[in-house]
């Protein structure tokens, strides 16, 4: 175990650094906002991570367009392929918690989760 | 290929597409078509489970027109569809029982809504059961989250919507560790395809090679699974969302949706990671651990829980608990149990849920005060859920007994995790027993009986069974499923056996 190999990789230390400081936002956050945009970090460095992991030195992107060139020009198109997808699904999610927290914002007049908790522990029902 | 193959994929594809056409009819027809959905499907199931019962094989269709290592696929054995049939089943029961609450309780305008999510969650806990590519698992998983909320917050108030949005923090959280999991692994072995990536797996561990990534993976993927069905610590949703959605949401919710995730992770821990890297590495130590604090602690809210709704809730909890002891074992016996303890508590639990809303409308209220005598004034549901609370608490006869039986059987030799095992389990038996015999005990309790005060008078009325026939011919149902798999527990074990041979 070296730093040295830290330091090459600084870009998988990047991401996961980012997946956790979104990781612990998400989950520790007090503010609706706050967690949503802690999601988005955390979906986006994952996202990171995929692309990095697809991307070969000096290659291009994997698009034919003068003729077929051979395996060896292009990078490995499939994670590329996840990251669409992983945008697909953190942006429908994303739109549903940002739909719910509008929704508890118009009931209770604050973002705060815990306050939301006492109220509704106030109602009683 | 036979016709037969076909099947599965059709089922998905029809669950799928009859989603979007539930949100343009009006809400009757809505009903007509999720119904006739769900039972097409289960036929087309139990087809299924007769085909690969009979070759003795899995087979595998191809998704597409490119073979393994590049396309998708599905792969279909005995325990698949055996699970398929067995959603389906509990699925309909669940609609069936909770129709009238259905449409008391949520608006006119959204009835059909509600269908479009169930027919989504249908298709992806379908998707979830047959895939063999752990991608299309993460995106099954998402869907299947997103419907899910959406079931809770479709009965709308304050609590449902808190739920929701703290069940989705709690999901999310889940699927990030899932899909970054998924990324490692791919990273590792260059393959999404279940059975290729155990190929590289095997010989990674041969080597030697990325033993600490491969953990690393094989962690975050058991974490998030585990997160997301609810596994102790992170259960905070659970029991808002159980306890104040509507009947058949609840039901579905806590028979189904967590079922599914654990399921996903059986199929990941046999077919991904192979079984003997499993039982070498700590993986499964983290989940017997947290099993066994769950077993014990949800039983304690459950006793501390006035509300019957929100005790059934907390009892799912402690129930998740025994399904991670029995995975945390890492044994072959250890995950006979826990997937027959899939089975018997997704029965189990709906038939509680069921029961305890039959004994509600009974009553003025949901609390053990104000049902005090509801099982006299609502008779079947009043056996219904005495039955289901022996099941619980692991009497000979009902399904809970066996799975119990199999639990203790299964650690039996296991060097260390013998005894604790046996301890959390009896320690369990004994709480769970104190809250559901004292729920019990207070629906048989004499009407007026124990009520000091006296201006505190129990109100109530009294339900026959022909006001609500298609309830109690779910309850009836249920209960005779319970006792089936109490009674005729065998051939079930040997399928599921056989299906995990399947598995690998």
């Amino acid at each position: 175990m070296s730093f040295g190999n830290l330091f090459s990789n600084y870009e998988e230390a990047v991401a996961m650094i980012l997946f956790g400081i979104g990781f612990s936002n998400l989950l520790l956050q007090k503010n609706l906002i706050k967690k949503i945009i802690g999601l988005n970090i955390m979906d986006t460095a994952t996202y990171l991570f995929l692309a990095l992991k697809g991307y070969i030195e000096g290659r291009k992107a994997p698009v034919v367009v003068d003729g077929v060139q051979s395996v060896e020009a292009y990078v490995n198109p499939i994670p590329s392929g996840l990251v669409l997808t992983g945008i697909v699904v953190s942006v429908s999610v994303t739109a549903l918690m940002l739909s719910l927290t509008i929704r508890l914002y118009r009931r209770y007049h604050t973002l705060d989760l815990d306050e939301i908790s006492t109220q509704l522990k106030k109602e009683g029902k | 290929m036979d016709f037969v193959c076909n099947f599965p994929f059709i089922s998905i594809i029809l669950s799928l597409f009859s989603g979007p056409l539930c949100s343009i009819l009006p809400g009757k027809w809505a009903k007509r078509v999720n119904g006739i959905v769900i039972i097409v499907v289960g036929i087309l199931s139990a087809f299924v489970l007769a085909y690969v019962t009979g070759t003795g094989e899995a087979f595998i269709y191809r998704m597409g027109h490119f073979p393994a290592p590049w396309g998708n696929e599905i792969r279909i054995g005995v325990l698949e569809a055996f699970m398929g049939l067995f959603f389906c089943v509990i699925m309909l029961l669940c609609m069936v029982a909770g129709v009238r609450e259905r449409e008391a309780q949520i608006e006119e305008s959204k009835q059909n809504l509600y269908y479009v999510m169930v027919n989504l969650l249908l298709c992806s806990l379908l998707a979830l059961i047959y895939t063999n590519d752990l991608f299309t698992a993460y995106v099954f998983v998402e869907i299947n989250t997103i419907s899910a909320c959406g079931l809770i917050m479709i009965r709308q108030n304050g609590r449902t919507i808190e739920a929701a949005t703290r069940y989705m923090i709690m999901s999310l959280l889940g699927s990030g560790l899932l899909l970054l999991g998924i990324c490692f692994l791919y990273d590792l072995t260059g393959h999404l395809l279940m059975s290729n990536i155990k190929e590289q797996v095997h010989i990674l561990a041969q080597t030697g090679q990325y033993h600490i990534p491969l953990m690393v993976s094989v962690g975050l993927i058991s974490v998030g699974l585990a997160m997301k069905s609810a596994l102790y610590p992170f259960h905070a949703w659970l029991p808002d969302a159980y306890g104040y959605s509507t009947l058949s949401s609840a039901a579905i919710l806590s028979s189904l949706v967590s079922k599914g995730y654990i399921f996903l992770l059986i199929k990941v821990f046999y077919r991904v990671v192979g079984f003997e890297i499993l039982t070498g590495s700590k993986v499964a130590n983290v989940l017997f651990v947290f099993g066994i604090v769950g077993m014990i602690m949800g039983s304690i809210n459950a006793i501390q829980e006035e509300q019957i709704t929100r005790m059934i809730a907390y009892s799912s909890v402690a129930q998740i608990g025994y399904i991670y002891m029995g995975i945390g074992l890492a044994t072959q016996e250890g995950m006979v149990a826990s997937i027959y303890h899939v089975i018997s508590h997704g029965a189990t639990k709906s038939l509680l849920f069921v029961a305890a809303s039959g004994l509600a409308a009974a009553s003025a209220g949901r609390t053990s005060r104000e049902l005090v005598g509801s099982g006299y004034r609502n008779k079947l549901a009043g056996i219904a859920f005495t039955v289901g609370s022996l099941s619980m608490v692991g009497m000979p006869m009902f399904s809970g007994f066996i799975s119990k039986l199999f639990f203790a059987q299964a650690a039996v030799g296991h060097a260390h995790k013998m005894l604790p095992t046996f301890i959390a389990l009896a320690i369990s038996t004994v709480l769970n027993a104190a809250y559901f015999m004292k729920m019990v005990i207070c629906i048989y309790s004499p009407r007026y009986g124990g009520d000091t005060t006296g201006e505190n008078t129990i109100v109530g009325r009294v339900v026959f069974m022909k006001e609500q026939p298609v309830k109690s011919v779910a309850l009836i149902c249920f209960i005779v499923l319970n006792v089936v798999l109490g009674l005729n527990s065998e051939p079930i074990i040997r399928l599921i056996q056989k299906g995990l041979a399947m598995f690998g």
